[in-house]
């Protein structure tokens, strides 16, 4: 393989001075570790300020502490409209999004990783990496989207054949770039061509994942991915609030800023918030109802009757509460009650994501993961609370709330083998005998 | 939390003889002015150090004692050093194909705590390489914290397919079914808890480190842990599938060695033969509730059923033979052995690699002569993966037992309905006769 060539270090964000002193550290070799501790020890360089133009401009009089908080503030209701823009244009666009945040995320991380063992010149491992990002993505997409696709599917003949061997052709696609990678081990640089390697598979186990079991969620139906996320967001801004103007004792010691006046106040306000964000987005059927892709208008519909969780019950109010309010009965959706569990995990475990990620960038004294969006840092500082509330959900819809599909279980049914199935039918069948759901007449129908 | 002790530099007792080098000896002058301001400087720095450099900086860790017993060692007093070597692998390598045949001989239940017993040294054999590495022996919470991830991954994946195996026997326990049916969430809450204990320990000088040690278990716990999973899987299908994958492995491992590529394959398809005559191999794993134990019988499938095949023209000439019985599953394995020979190697490759990278010798010395149980299986680790997805591709359809499960997990009107379609559908097959009381 080809040495490693003495490239500049080409950091996108990073400021002219101190790539200097990176390249020095390149072309003074390997036993270079007086520069080297000196850059280590330097934190990785600021990013350029990338505030647009038009808001400098606009912010130009104020002060620089009420400047920073004008831009954050902008910036966050830019986002929010953005968010409402996309759950507007539908689940085929809010997949598309998704999968760009992924891509984003992954770059990120992959960068950082880049820069704290100046291996960015090492020619194949850029190619490599996304190359199993490719592989990984298309096998998660390839196990999950093509049931919701299965009529689709089976009609078109490649695709077809794809579905049946996918996971031969998933692995051997990624068997091809694990010898790569092998072909690729150059003789000085095996350590760090092996850190990098264990690198992107951590990042590949924690961005691609989670992405995917979010696009789970959201074929579960919207309203699964769309309150999950908001209470996330909630609890973040409900606890800066809180902590902004009640903030007196320091949570723990990664996160100075974060406090428990914070942390308690964004719990309930996020409990709150859960209950009245359900109990509006119950009442439409586009959000409820679970994303299907229709084979005649071959687009996606979300239509249906909607489940028992989302009818409006009546509830009893436990005396303690009833004293309070003055009401005997209120009227909720189930969903409701579930929400308020989701709310208490983005409130109570959430932050340990987010404290995950600050522990992460105070390891490689990074500030930001990149410089993406002004204010705000890059894309996985907005996301990192997320990261476990996407498992969680999914989790939870599959413990709690759906069983096992119906029409997917049919279908597996149908290409066992006759012996097998025979043998299902009747251990069903004496099931159901037990249960009383049958008796031995009513099977001659 | 507590502070990063100055402990001995021992850290477990098979590499007692030498200590591992100091970080500061090696590297040379600007570090004595770094160590004397040690304590400002966060241990984070030195040990970042060691990643940027080139590999021809980082010290060796040195190599572990010999373990060798003595009575191998007396009986080959006489011998010169080279022969002497020779014949210890060569002994131990006896030693471990026997073994190897007399657990077969005990059954799956035994196979498979040998899977378990393997999975877990490798994994300790690679999270002390990681401690010797980043040497955060010390690091009083992490050790804890990867076993305690090993646990939590095991007890997933156990609970995801074993417990299909075991469906009748948890149908009658009321404990097991509470764990089988919130399975996924009592694992996520278990893991959880991990993590959350990670982000607790994090200590102020060494985020760094303890970063690298928790990428270091999870990576690890990928390799280590799914492929002995789906090891244990493809050994539910009966144990051919795990016998003739792993030989064709070692087969080849040892006559690459002395002969060379073709000579490899031969013997396997023989071997095929041989194992396919037997109920005792070829019959997927089941669990009997009356007997309380593993069975291995049933009418072998068509794989496993001598046929006829017509043999292409220039074999013809070859053998001389118009036809030649088979079993197809020799053809399968015919597949399984191209792979062992041609990507299997690249197991290999990456370890040495690893190896190298890390400066050691041997992943550990638990085998005298052949070094650690990594060692061994390095070549393994992609094949087990290779076995279970082609058998998902090409052999069978989805786990019966398991559409089983979930078939009994649906409310009862759901099940009526289901119940009903597939009495249409058996009838129309001609599977189930209508009139009859089946």
């Amino acid at each position: 393989m080809t040495e490693l060539r003495q490239r500049v270090a080409h950091e996108p964000d990073a400021p002219p001075e101190d790539k200097e002193s990176e390249s020095e550290a390149k072309v003074d070799g390997e036993t270079a570790s007086d520069s080297e501790s000196r850059a280590e020890s330097a934190p990785l360089p600021v990013s350029a300020d990338d505030t647009p133009e038009v808001l400098n401009r606009a912010l130009s009089n104020l002060s620089s502490r009420w400047k920073n908080w004008w831009v954050r503030g902008i910036l966050t209701l830019a986002m929010i409209a953005f968010f409402f823009i996309i759950i507007y244009l539908g689940p085929m666009v809010l997949m598309i999004i998704v999968m760009c945040v992924q891509i984003k995320c992954f770059h990120e991380i992959i960068t950082i990783g880049y820069n704290v063992y100046h291996s960015y010149d090492l020619p194949w491992f850029r190619t490599l990496s996304w190359y199993f990002l490719l592989c990984v993505n298309y096998f998660f997409y390839g196990e999950t989207v093509t049931d919701y696709f299965f009529t689709l599917v089976q009609r078109e003949e490649p695709l077809r054949i794809l579905s049946k061997y996918h996971r031969f052709i998933s692995f051997t696609l990624y068997l091809i770039g694990f010898c790569m990678f092998v072909l690729s081990l150059v003789k000085k640089h095996y350590r760090l061509q092996f850190y990098m390697f264990g690198w992107t598979h951590v990042t590949l186990l924690i961005v691609v994942t989670q992405s995917h079991l979010v696009i789970h969620n959201l074929f579960e139906g919207m309203i699964w991915f769309i309150v999950p996320i908001s209470c996330v967001i909630c609890n973040d801004i409900m606890a800066y609030m809180f902590g902004f103007f009640f903030g007196r004792t320091p949570l723990i010691k990664l996160s100075p800023k974060k406090t428990w006046e914070g942390f308690i106040g964004g719990f309930f306000a996020t409990v709150v918030f859960g209950l009245l964000l359900s109990y509006v987005m119950s009442g439409y059927r586009c959000f409820v109802c679970p994303v299907e892709y229709n084979n005649d208008t071959n687009s996606f519909t979300v239509d249906c009757e909607p489940s028992d969780l989302f009818r409006l019950q009546e509830y009893n109010i436990p005396g303690v509460i009833q004293s309070v309010i003055g009401w005997k009965t209120v009227r909720m959706y189930p969903f409701q009650i579930h929400s308020i569990a989701l709310s208490t995990f983005a409130s109570l475990i959430g932050p340990f994501g987010g404290f995950f990620a600050s522990g992460f960038k105070r390891a490689f004294k990074i500030k930001d993961f990149a410089n993406t969006i002004p204010g705000h840092g890059g894309i996985m500082d907005r996301f990192d609370c997320q990261y476990l509330m996407a498992t969680f959900v999914n989790v939870y819809i599959a413990s709690f709330i759906r069983g096992p599909n119906p029409s997917k279980l049919i279908q597996q049914f149908l290409t066992l083998r006759p012996d097998q199935q025979l043998h299902i039918f009747n251990t069903l069948r004496s099931h159901l005998i037990d249960k009383g759901m049958l008796t031995s007449t009513t099977e001659d129908e | 939390m507590l502070e990063l002790r100055h402990r001995g530099s021992c850290p477990g007792p098979r590499e007692a003889v030498s200590p591992p080098p100091r970080e500061g000896e090696a590297a040379g002058g600007d570090h004595e002015t770094e160590s004397t301001s040690d304590k400002e400087t966060d241990i984070d720095d030195r040990y970042g150090d060691l990643d940027s450099r080139t590999d021809s900086d980082i010290p060796e860790i040195p190599p572990s004692s010999d373990r060798t017993p003595e009575i191998l060692k007396k009986a080959l007093s006489g011998l010169s050093s080279r022969w002497k070597n020779w014949w210890i692998r060569g002994i131990l390598t006896l030693t471990m194909i026997s073994l190897f045949f007399l657990i077969i001989y005990m059954g799956s239940f035994m196979l498979m705590l040998l899977v378990l017993g393997i999975q877990v040294k490798c994994f300790h054999e690679i999270i002390t390489i990681g401690y010797r590495v980043y040497h955060s022996y010390d690091l009083p919470w992490f050790r804890t914290l990867s076993w305690y991830f090993l646990l939590c991954v095991n007890y997933f994946f156990y609970g995801e397919t074993v417990a299909d195996y075991f469906a009748t026997f948890v149908q009658r326990e009321e404990q097991l079914q509470f764990l089988i049916r919130y399975h996924r969430f009592i694992s996520f809450a278990l893991y959880l808890a991990g993590f959350c204990m990670f982000v607790l320990s994090l200590v102020k000088k060494h985020y760094r480190l303890q970063f690298y040690m928790f990428a270091w278990t999870h990576v690890t716990l990928l390799i280590t842990v799914t492929q002995s999973h789906l090891v244990i899987q493809n050994l539910f299908e009966g144990m051919i599938w795990f016998l003739v994958p792993i030989s064709s492995v070692i087969c080849n491992d040892i006559t690459a060695y002395l002969f060379g590529f073709f000579f490899g394959r031969t013997p396997l398809i023989k071997a095929a033969y041989v194992l396919s005559k037997y109920q005792y191999f070829v019959c997927p794993v089941e669990y009997r509730s009356d007997v309380n134990s593993f069975v291995t019988e049933c009418e072998p499938s068509e794989l496993f059923q001598l046929q006829t095949y017509s043999l292409p023209p220039f074999l013809k000439a070859v053998l001389r033979q118009e036809r030649v019985s088979l079993y197809p599953f020799q053809i399968h394995s015919i597949a399984l052995s191209t792979f062992a020979s041609l990507i299997g190697p690249f197991g290999g490759f990456f370890a040495s690699g690893f190896k190298r990278a890390f400066k050691i010798k041997d992943f550990a010395n638990t085998i005298p002569g052949h070094g650690g149980i990594m060692d061994r299986f390095d070549c393994q680790y992609l094949m087990a993966t290779f076995v279970h997805v082609y058998i998902t591709s090409f052999i069978r359809g989805p786990n019966p037992s398991k559409v089983l499960q979930q078939l009994l997990v649906l409310q009862p009107e759901q099940q009526l309905n289901i119940y009903k379609t597939l009495k249409t559908h058996l009838i129309e097959k001609g599977i189930l006769q209508p009139a009859l009381k089946v």
